[in-house]
């Protein structure tokens, strides 16, 4: 494997793996308020079990997700010295404030995890209110960091020097609004439809029906409000891609000729060499009239961009339309739910019902990773859009493939051991939970 | 405003190396701890720690972002010639990290599980500590070399020597130190905190043997660490006042004043880090051939430097109270057991 690839694939898995954290630790903090409200409210001991069921859960992730963070903030200098170089003092606002989030958050878990008994209940609540809150903001921060990647503004390009740089305007660049929206939709609809889907099948199966029926519902609401709005904010993420980066949507579409009326290929296999798409469904004008709500204008095909300029085509098309694909779906779940409890309250405990959401239990996190794989891989070969490319930027120091062995092997473990404590708290749910009722 | 950047990252680090070193070192007296004596040591760090460790470990994020954001030439540089000691480092956190959280949250504590998370633990707690002094050490070793033409002498020499090794061990000692005052506060019973001065005050030999080996490496490796700190007034006046302050707590340690012994054990590794912080500063990273990188000279644009010392300063205005108030109420509840 050679130093370039591995030090991409390295940085990629990194981040596919920390994603998954971030998500659980933006959302599970407002469902535990949201639990941890009900049981002050009402007093029903159930909902106290649920939020100290998940909150166990959650410290596990809470650890997972800080390390995994830290080991990014170091690799953005260990595989991309070069890029950092450059690019640290003109995006390192949102991280410089990503980091007082953080901060803020670990504080706020500390008490809200040990405060049990211990302080004012209300007091321990915003404890857990600010854990959420912290965690969105960070969240937010550290995608208009990678927006700036996408759409980089703030400073000026002259002669290979940085100028005039300006932090805050590098900050709200053209991007950080549509990516930073569409993200913290994914991640309440992807951890909403995950927690959703394991509290589903725990209901099929008898266990602790109460809790799990309870735990399911303050879930699957989230999910089931995100995914509807899901498409909509796709939508805006997919024009400004248009504006800011022809060449990734060209790559998402796998659309390779200019063309009035330019078509929306649903499916297919792109055939590079050739220049068009196998297997796939052209619907004429449709591309069009999402860039640019008409049908006859064109939109810019790979044909308008240098070969060397282009993003890989299958990687970005095929990881576009699993996106797409789940998101349709979510949607329709989603709005099965609302169907079911406005009409069909019967719905509610069926089995055909609930298999639907344990068969979906995957499906978000499915379509982050899809999603995050269309941003990434569809901005190469750039690093900088425009700017710095991805093999200027990579360390010099040889024999990356076994850094990037090792942590793949790192993270393996680390994946299959939080797997298996989750499932050790699931089992004994029945006896920390169960004699209470 | 450079100022201010370079005082939160002076401060960063120090809190990051009392804070953090005291957390790697519980799992450093751990691992020092007879088998029977295990369970108490683990129950008592569990109890000073779990609400804070993470906390702790935000000291080194905030480093490394004022690092890349205010200084990115100078980060680049460590973090190039010094990958591999930071890649080392980084598996530290991350087995610790992990091991901790998941041995205290594993619902069922099965005993093999249990004996692998401690295993775990404990040998990371003290690696993780050994890098950060050896990344420390080699970043004013001179060892860097920007012109190095073989793997070994750019990404292995400039941080396999006898000074930077030795700068690692001086580390892990200290750490240890640290935790094990601040375990002699937490014990709940007579018998644990006299287990616990004992560890203070071994470490606190090893710490000034292996400080006694830095000095003769020092010299091995033509660092000169003596001359150059008896050298500036600064300096040595810290190491006067470390030295005054463990005479005072070798006196205090058996009266068991835990306030007065934490505040001196802090005070004493502060002194120590500002009289090498001071000594070589305004160079953070020394490289080989005497050419240094200096905060003056390498650092981002004024605009930059100016929104990221505001950014600082309304951050710590957040952050500093809550900190305080959440290492108060976790205190708080030992006076009262
Ligand atoms: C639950 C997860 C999820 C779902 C159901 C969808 N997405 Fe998405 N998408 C993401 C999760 C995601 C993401 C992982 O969060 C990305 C990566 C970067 C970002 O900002 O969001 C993303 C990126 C992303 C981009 C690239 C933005 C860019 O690089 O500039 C576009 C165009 C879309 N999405 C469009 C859609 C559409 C039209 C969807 C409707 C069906 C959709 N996504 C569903
Ligand atoms: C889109 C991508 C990302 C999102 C949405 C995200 C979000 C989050 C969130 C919500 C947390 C706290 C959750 C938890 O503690 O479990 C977290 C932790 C962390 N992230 Fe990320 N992150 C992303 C990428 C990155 C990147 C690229 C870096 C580094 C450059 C990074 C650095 C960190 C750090 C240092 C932590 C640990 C903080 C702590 O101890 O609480 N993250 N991230
Ligand atoms: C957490 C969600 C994210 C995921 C899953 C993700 C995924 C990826 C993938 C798949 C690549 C490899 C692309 C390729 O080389 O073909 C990549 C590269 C990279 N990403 Fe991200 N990314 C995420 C967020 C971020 C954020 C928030 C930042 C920084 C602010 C960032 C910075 C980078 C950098 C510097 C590279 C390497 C250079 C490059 O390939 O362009 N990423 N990421």
């Amino acid at each position: 494997m050679d130093d370039f690839i591995a030090a991409r694939s390295q940085m990629a898995i990194s981040l596919g793996f920390h994603i998954i954290y971030s998500c659980i630790g933006m959302v599970m903090p407002v469902f535990m308020a949201i639990s941890h409200y009900k049981w002050i409210k009402t007093g029903e001991p159930v909902y106290k079990n649920i939020t100290q069921a998940w909150s166990k859960g959650v410290a596990i992730f809470f650890a997972t997700g800080a390390v995994s963070g830290t080991i990014l903030s170091f690799e953005l200098g260990l595989l991309w010295p070069k890029f950092m170089e450059h690019a640290g003092p003109i995006f390192g606002m949102p991280f410089s404030l990503e980091g007082v989030a953080f901060f803020i958050e670990a504080i706020a878990l500390g008490f809200f995890l040990y405060g049990w008994n211990r302080f004012n209940k209300w007091f321990h609540w915003c404890t857990g209110v600010m854990v959420g809150i912290s965690g969105i903001a960070s969240g937010i921060l550290v995608v208009s960091a990678n927006s700036w990647m996408n759409s980089p503004s703030g400073f000026d390009y002259v002669n290979g020097q940085y100028l005039n740089i300006d932090p805050i305007k590098a900050m709200f660049n053209g991007s950080w609004f549509s990516e930073a929206l569409h993200m913290t939709i994914a991640a309440f609809s992807a951890t909403g439809f995950a927690v959703a889907g394991i509290h589903a099948l725990m209901i099929a199966k008898k266990q602790n029906v109460q809790f799990h029926t309870k735990a399911f519902k303050i879930a699957i609401v989230f999910g089931a409000i995100a995914a509807i709005l899901q498409p909509f904010s796709g939508d805006i993420s997919a024009k400004n891609a248009a504006a800011k980066q022809p060449a990734k949507l060209a790559a998402m579409e796998a659309y390779f000729h200019t063309q009035p009326y330019s078509p929306l290929t649903i499916g297919g296999i792109p055939d590079t060499a050739n220049k068009k798409v196998n297997y796939g469904i052209e619907i004429p004008g449709l591309l069009s009239f999402l860039v640019y709500d008409n049908f006859k204008q064109p939109v810019k095909a790979l044909d308008t961009i240098p070969k060397e300029n282009q993003p890989p085509i299958t990687v970005t098309h095929i990881a576009f339309e699993i996106m797409i694909a789940i998101g349709s779906t979510m949607m329709l779940i989603g709005i099965l739910y609302f169907v079911a409890v406005w009409k069909k309250r019967s719905w509610l405990s069926k089995k055909w019902f609930l298999n639907l959401f344990i068969l979906s239990t995957p499906f978000g996190f499915i379509a982050v990773e899809a999603g995050w794989t269309v941003t990434e891989v569809g901005r190469q070969p750039w690093i900088i859009q425009g700017v710095m490319r991805t093999s200027e930027a990579v360390t010099p120091m040889p024999g990356i493939q076994y850094s990037f062995y090792l942590f793949t092997a790192v993270y393996i473990i680390l994946s299959i051991a939080v797997i298996l404590l989750l499932k050790r708290q699931i089992k004994m749910v029945p006896e920390l939970y169960d004699r209470k009722f | 405003m450079l100022y201010v950047v370079i005082s939160f990252l002076f401060l960063a680090i120090v809190l990051y190396f009392l804070l953090g070193g005291a957390d790697f070192g519980a799992g450093i007296i751990e691992l020092f701890t007879s088998e029977k004596n295990k369970p108490r040591t683990r129950k008592t760090s569990y109890q000073a720690i779990g609400p804070i460790w993470e906390a702790n470990h935000m000291w080194l994020i905030i480093a490394v972002v004022i690092m890349f954001v205010a200084f990115p030439t100078i980060y680049s540089t460590m973090c190039t010639y010094l990958h591999i000691p930071l890649l080392i480092m980084l598996l530290g956190i991350t087995a610790r990290g992990t091991a901790f959280a998941f041995r205290n949250y594993d619902a069922i504590k099965g005993e093999n599980t249990q004996r692998i998370y401690n295993k775990v633990f404990v040998y990371s707690s003290f690696i993780t500590p050994l890098f950060l002094g050896i990344i420390a050490g080699s970043a004013i070793s001179r060892q860097i070399d920007l012109h190095a033409t073989s793997f070994l002498d750019a990404y292995i020499f400039s941080w396999l020597n006898y000074f930077s090794v030795t700068v690692g061990l001086f580390t892990v000692a200290l750490s240890g130190y640290l935790a094990a005052i601040y375990l002699i506060g937490e014990a709940d019973n007579d018998h644990d905190v006299r287990r616990f001065i004992l560890k203070a005050k071994a470490m606190n030999i090893l710490a000034v043997v292996f400080g006694g080996l830095v000095f003769i490496a020092s010299e091995i490796e033509h660092i000169h660490l003596a001359h150059w700190i008896f050298g500036n007034p600064v300096s040595l006046t810290a190491v006067i006042a470390a030295s005054i302050s463990l005479a005072a707590s070798w006196m205090l340690i058996n009266k068991g004043k835990r306030k007065i012994i934490r505040v001196g054990a802090g005070f004493q590794v502060t002194m120590i880090l500002l009289a090498v912080g001071y000594m070589h500063y305004p160079y953070l990273v020394m490289i080989k051939g005497g050419q240094n990188l200096s905060l003056f000279a390498y650092h981002a644009p004024a605009k930059t430097i100016e929104v990221l010392a505001l950014g600082l300063m309304l951050g710590s205005l957040l952050i500093l109270p809550s900190l305080f108030y959440l290492y108060y109420s976790f205190q708080k509840r030992n006076e009262v057991v």
